[in-house]
């Protein structure tokens, strides 16, 4: 009986059991860091706005507080978005004329909101507190990074959970005097891990991480 | 088998079973047949003497079980009986590679599914803020729900303007914080897509302009004649500022005339107390003052808005913190089975006509004198009973109390009152008020149709009423109703009577409007709105200032007005204003309680009163009929979580039925889900018959309510209506029904068998555990409890092995755990709704429920125990356990249920991938899996319903009590903010906060002084299936009952 297959069939099988194993490998790396990619994140892509709001402006160079327009962030969940009231304040006075600004304008005429486009999203069974996170001595610009430099808003990290367990499990790393926590410029001292773990211990943070803490 | 059946039961397709397997097939695993409550005849042959083997001490959850029937162990050995692969046609030897398919392709989906980018979400904020709301955070409002025997006083959550829960306002007296299920339901009731959403004329959409045009026109007609034909026929109403225009609107039309109509409206008692006092009076009954209470033919515990307040002070009077606390006595005879029954110490079932025979003999005992023709106790009655009850009363005088129920007629009535003072009751446990209602005293119906016949009303407006479906058989309302020349309907749904209306206008639901409303002792509170119309409604106040000629008022406006009139004179406007603000926010209006009267029985009108109708004629039975336990008398018909609330003792869903004694049954030789036709007085309606143990022989009880022609989706056309029987002489109590076998059987979803824990093992000899009993419910008498009171408790054996293999948890912060106090439980099944209110529960449907999927979280079990005539019932509401030693927990292969760091068996929605493996090994039978897309995620309305802090699940998820982690979560991250811990009390879980009778504590053990640690620490503390080492949690407080030594020994 003459040989069916010829002997470079052992190679190709040979190439094709490894390279399965190599394929499928890299199919799951594929999928893991597409997962952590800007494209399926969002992370540092501005998003479009109906005014394009200018946080590097606001907070950098006004050095308006986060908590005048942000007003519920140390009482609720939701840090809330201003009303077009807050920003009639000052655009009542000044720039009252500017195209830019004509949306805002419209909007408190007509009574009709501005739809603002959502810039940092967490899935509906994520149940995020910005209140207690503010409490205990994390700051703004922990999670949505240097917003002070910001001309149009982007999402500055991914707000995947194995990102917020970082902080949930290692709070040491993360946490800062309760005075510097509505601070843009703040930036950790060399010795963040010593002065950490006092402010752990004098804020009474403890390292949540049972799932209920934010899924329920 | 599942083509014939209909979700909403087709009374014609009774016979869908025709070919269901005989009673004594037993079906193994594999077997391709479905198994399904109410596929196999009950054998009540094989039930008794099931019972007759016993030493009577058995619990037993229905007459399926005693029977052995083959549905009724498989709930018993499977959480869901039914597998869903088994409902569908398959072919063989395709199992093994669907299932490598289907894993091929979920595992490759569920990597897909971690790159999918979330959606683009907008963001809109206010122009201008309103004050008070911080989105995110939900505000509490104060306001009432109105009801025939006294509003109920509530708190209400709101959600950036959405209300989406209900809660007791503790400041209110007919609440104290706690609610009834109606109140539960009513947040759905607002929200239900079915509403009425347009003015509707001669069945065309039409608008409001078009109506007030009509009205402004019609009104010319009755000023120039002062209203002659215009009627007005509205429910029984305690509305002070209603009472007001109605009198404005009288008086503008003189000749115009009002009518009130409650189809189970309290006209007896109203009665009763005309023969007793000469005049109409409210009674209260003051049940923490009573030692002694006998309940004739009365579900005070559990029926009506006064049932709330009653229950709690019933309750205190029952908590037995140790063995030398006193506890007050129950005595009940009734015809049939109800909560209050089910707490008594002593129960009779009596039928209807006995009933006013025994309160006859009674009131002879005790020495009301005029006691009629005869004295003597009907002959069921055991011997010595009336006398020992006389003298039990006797010896309690001023503390006893007599409660006679709606259904009896005024004479029973009359002689409870007289009863009372005889005993010297009156004044100290039950006092007497100014009627609450503000509406015409009697039942204006009979005498509206009188004059629609004589052809003198030209013009009817109903309100809020549905005659067409409500009003007695015998009077034929629809026929003389369509001669009036003008029919106006408002009302919130588009039912059977705004059909046959020239207009229906739509109302506005109590959460959307103003007005006020009495409690049960006449405190006034005012109901607020807590949204604006969400379909351009009316409350009854504009709708009369529009028959009134004033269109624009806006019933704010008429409220405060009336309430504004209403003040002293020398108040200023400033006084006024706070007083207003005031009552607002507390919900209450200070200082408006009814003064209570003296009244003197007149005991010779009393006792001459005539007597009960009596049975006609030999083969005939009784009927009685009963406003349904959870959809009331129809106008709760389209609420979903009502018609799937299981019904008290029957735990029927989505049905009424013919319910009768065991005995009855068998001498008419029917069993359950047999339909039967019911024949009375010429009228006919057939309905499926529930056997109901403890139930008085021949009589049948029928529930109003059901067979609802036009309710909605949910409501139309399920159950049989048995207002169709119903005739104007004899509301509550006819003689001569006649009951024949139809030979067709009909499904009826009942939750009675589900989840049932085995209990009553034999005594097992094993190493590790040498003798355990699963006394799942454990009850003693106050005698036994005062010689034993760690009668309870498990045996040494049993808590002494208790180890295990895993590490144990430490708890240093807090350890979340719940007492329920059996003791205290009526049964009423508001934790059910509460929790489902605010876990976001979905409605399964009736089909889903037989086959076992409902999806409550708290269950009430109903045990009976003795035989099958009299039984005694218990309660027990079964929750997750949040056990130390979870079974679930170590079976989950995904870790979507996991131990938290302070006691809470956690269930992570988002991770679960529906192995059920955590079900099956529940030994509580807790958990809950949706095998369908059960939550509706396309009806818009709906979605302002939901809960924004519980996720709302899909298909393929399990779920289950996780003691409203969310409110704890809410708690604790205030306490942090304010740098303290959490207050006992301050975390309130949904059931603890629901619950009339307090039978739910809920706190933090390792608190010591904390009120859950303290009833742990009480002798009648045990834990459910303690032996199992599953060390739960939740722990119960075994039941005691306090019977007379007199009547127990004889």
């Amino acid at each position: 009986m003459p040989q069916i297959f010829h002997h470079s069939t052992n190679l190709i099988s040979r190439l094709s059991i490894y390279g399965a194993a190599f394929v499928a490998v890299l199919a799951g790396y594929v999928v893991y860091a597409l997962s952590g990619s800007p494209y399926v994140t969002d992370v540092n892509e501005a998003k479009d706005q109906p005014v394009p709001f200018s946080h590097k402006h606001h907070a950098g160079e006004l050095g308006i507080d986060c908590r005048y327009c942000h007003t519920s962030v140390e009482t609720s969940p939701f840090a809330g978005l201003p009303p077009t009231q807050t920003c009639m304040t000052c655009h009542s006075q000044i720039w009252t004329n500017a195209a830019m600004l004509e949306p805002v304008r419209a909007s408190y005429r007509d009574d009709k909101s501005i739809s603002w486009t959502r810039v940092n999203a967490l899935p509906d069974f994520v149940y995020f507190n910005h209140s207690i996170h503010v409490a205990k001595g994390i700051g703004c610009t922990t999670c949505h990074g240097p917003i002070a430099n910001m001309p149009l808003t982007w999402a500055a990290n991914t707000l995947q959970m194995s990102w917020c367990l970082g902080c949930h499990r290692e709070p040491e790393k993360y946490v800062r005097p309760k005075e510097y926590v509505f601070s843009t410029t703040y930036e950790a001292p060399s010795n963040q891990l010593e002065l950490g773990a006092k402010l752990v211990k004098e804020y009474k943070i403890r390292s949540l991480t049972d799932c209920v803490t934010c899924h329920r | 088998m599942s083509d014939a059946f209909k979700i909403f039961g087709n009374r014609s397709e009774g016979n869908h079973d025709a070919g269901a397997p005989a009673a004594n097939e037993r079906h193994h695993d594999g077997d391709a047949a479905v198994i399904r409550s109410g596929h196999y005849p009950l054998d009540l042959a094989a039930a008794r003497a099931a019972l007759a083997q016993g030493d009577g001490k058995r619990f037993w959850r229905s007459l399926e079980e005693l029977a052995g029937t083959p549905e009724s162990e498989a709930f018993l050995h499977h959480e869901f009986p039914n597998d869903p692969e088994k409902e569908l046609p398959r072919s063989n030897g395709v199992a093994r590679r669907d299932i490598l398919k289907l894993m091929a392709a979920s595992a490759a989906l569920s990597g897909l599914s971690a790159c999918t980018k979330l959606p683009t979400e907008k963001i809109v904020p206010y122009v201008r803020p309103p004050e008070e709301i911080i989105p995110g955070k939900p505000l509490f409002y104060a306001t009432s729900m109105p009801s025939t025997n006294g509003a109920m006083g509530l708190v209400v959550e709101s959600h950036m303007g959405r209300p989406t829960k209900i809660e007791g306002n503790s400041e209110h007296p007919g609440s104290l914080g706690s609610t009834d299920i109606f109140a539960q339901a009513s947040v759905l009731g607002l929200y239900d897509p079915d509403r009425s959403q347009v003015v509707v004329h001669e069945g065309r959409i039409s608008d409001w302009a078009a109506f007030f045009t009509a009205i402004a026109n019609a009104p010319a007609d009755w000023q120039t004649n002062k209203g002659a034909g215009l009627r007005i026929l509205t429910d029984a109403t305690t509305s002070p500022t209603f009472a007001a225009q109605m009198k404005a609107l009288l008086a503008q039309f003189p000749a115009a005339k009002w009518y009130a109509h409650e189809p189970c409206g309290p006209y007896n008692a109203r009665e009763g107390a005309r023969l007793a006092f000469g005049r109409y009076l409210n009674s209260i009954y003051r049940l923490d003052q009573a030692d002694v209470i006998v309940a004739i033919d009365s579900d005070f515990l559990c029926s009506g808005s006064t049932s709330v307040r009653y229950a709690r002070d019933f309750a205190n009077r029952r908590r037995a913190e140790n063995p030398s606390a006193e506890m007050n006595r129950l005595y009940v005879v009734e015809t049939t089975p109800t909560n209050t029954g089910a707490m008594a110490d002593h129960r009779l079932a009596l039928g209807s006509a006995e009933i006013g025979v025994f309160a006859r003999a009674l009131a002879a005992a005790i020495g009301v004198s005029g006691g009629g023709s005869s004295s003597a106790a009907p002959a069921v009655v055991p011997a010595n009973w009336i006398a020992a009850l006389a003298r039990d009363l006797q010896k309690h005088r001023g503390t006893s109390l007599i409660i006679a129920g709606e259904a009896q007629p005024p004479a029973v009535h009359a002689l409870a009152h007289a009863m009372n003072q005889a005993l010297g009751n009156a004044g100290k446990t039950v006092m007497y008020t100014d009627p609450l209602e503000v509406s015409p005293e009697t039942d204006g119906l009979a005498e509206l149709i009188k004059e629609m016949d004589a052809g003198q009303v030209n013009a009817l407006v109903i309100l809020d009423s549905n005659p067409v479906y409500t009003g007695p058989a015998d009077l034929d309302f629809t026929s003389k109703f369509l001669r009036v020349g003008l029919r106006i309907h408002l009302g919130l749904y588009s039912d059977e009577t705004a059909e046959l209306c020239h207009w229906h206008v739509p109302e506005a639901h109590f959460l959307e409007a103003w007005s006020d409303a009495r409690a049960y002792d006449g405190t006034v509170g005012i109901v607020q709105p807590l949204i604006a119309p969400l379909y351009d409604g009316k409350s009854q106040h504009e709708f009369i200032a529009i028959l009134a000629g004033d269109n624009g008022k806006s019933g704010h406006d008429i409220v405060r007005n009336y309430w504004n009139s209403q003040r002293p004179a020398k108040a200023s406007d400033k006084q006024f204003e706070d007083f207003w603000e005031t009552t607002l926010h507390d919900g209450v209006m200070a200082g408006t309680a009814y003064p209570v009267q003296a009244a003197a029985a007149n005991l010779a009108s009393a006792g001459n009163a005539p007597a009960a109708a009596q049975d006609s004629g030999s083969g005939m039975l009784s009927v009685v009929f009963r406003p349904d336990p959870t959809i009331g008398d129809g106008r709760h018909a389209n609420s979903g979580w009502l018609q799937e609330l299981p019904k008290p003792l029957t735990k029927l869903t989505w049905d009424n039925a013919v319910m009768l004694s065991p005995a009855t049954a068998e001498a008419l030789g029917v069993t359950n889900g047999d339909m039967v036709k019911l024949s009375l007085g010429g009228r006919g309606v057939s309905g499926p018959v529930w056997i109901m143990p403890g139930h008085a022989n021949s009589t049948a009880t029928l529930h109003l309510g059901y067979g609802r022609r036009r309710s909605g989706h949910v409501g139309t056309g399920i159950g049989f209506n048995a207002y169709l029987l119903r005739t104007s002489g004899a509301g509550w109590i006819a003689g001569g029904l006649k009951i024949e076998k139809t030979g067709d059987r009909y499904l009826l979803a009942t939750t009675q068998q589900h989840h049932q824990i085995e209990q009553n093992g034999k005594k097992v000899e094993e190493e590790s555990v040498n003798a355990f009993e699963r006394d799942v419910l454990r009850i003693g008498t106050l005698e036994e409890f005062r010689k034993n009171p760690n009668f309870a408790s498990d045996p040494q054996e049993i808590t002494t092995k208790r180890t295990s293999l895993y590490t144990d948890y430490k708890y240093e912060g807090y350890a979340w755990g719940m007492a329920v106090d059996l003791n205290s439980c009526t049964g009423c099944g508001a934790c059910v709704l509460a929790c489902q209110a605010e876990n976001n529960i979905a409605v399964v449907g009736k089909e889903e429920v037989i086959a076992g999927r409902d999806m409550q979280w708290i269950r009430v079990d109903n045990y009976f125990r003795g035989d099958l005539d009299n039984p005694e019932s218990y309660y027990q509401p079964v929750m997750c356990q949040q056990c130390e030693n979870a079974p679930c927990e170590v079976v989950c292969p995904v870790g979507a249920t996991v131990h938290s760091d302070e006691g809470l068996n956690e269930m992570i929605y988002n991770r679960c991938v529906g192995t059920r493996y955590c079900s099956n090994n529940c030994p509580y039978k807790v958990r809950r899996f949706n095998f369908k897309l059960f939550s509706d995620w396309t009806t818009p309305s709906l979605f302002g319903l939901r809960n924004p802090n519980v996720t709302v699940r899909s298909r393929g998820v399990m779920e289950k009590c996780t003691y409203c982690v969310q409110r704890i979560n809410a708690a604790k991250i205030e306490s942090e903010k304010e740098d303290r811990s959490v207050r006992d009390g301050e975390i309130v879980t949904a059931c603890e906060a629901v619950c009339p009778s307090r039978a739910i504590i809920f706190g933090n053990i390792n608190d010591k002084e904390s009120r859950v640690s303290k009833l742990r620490t009480q002798s009648r503390n045990y834990d459910l299936l303690g032996e199992l080492n599953t060390r739960p949690r939740t722990t119960y407080l075994a039941k005691l009952r306090n019977p007379n030594p007199e009547i127990s020994e004889a």
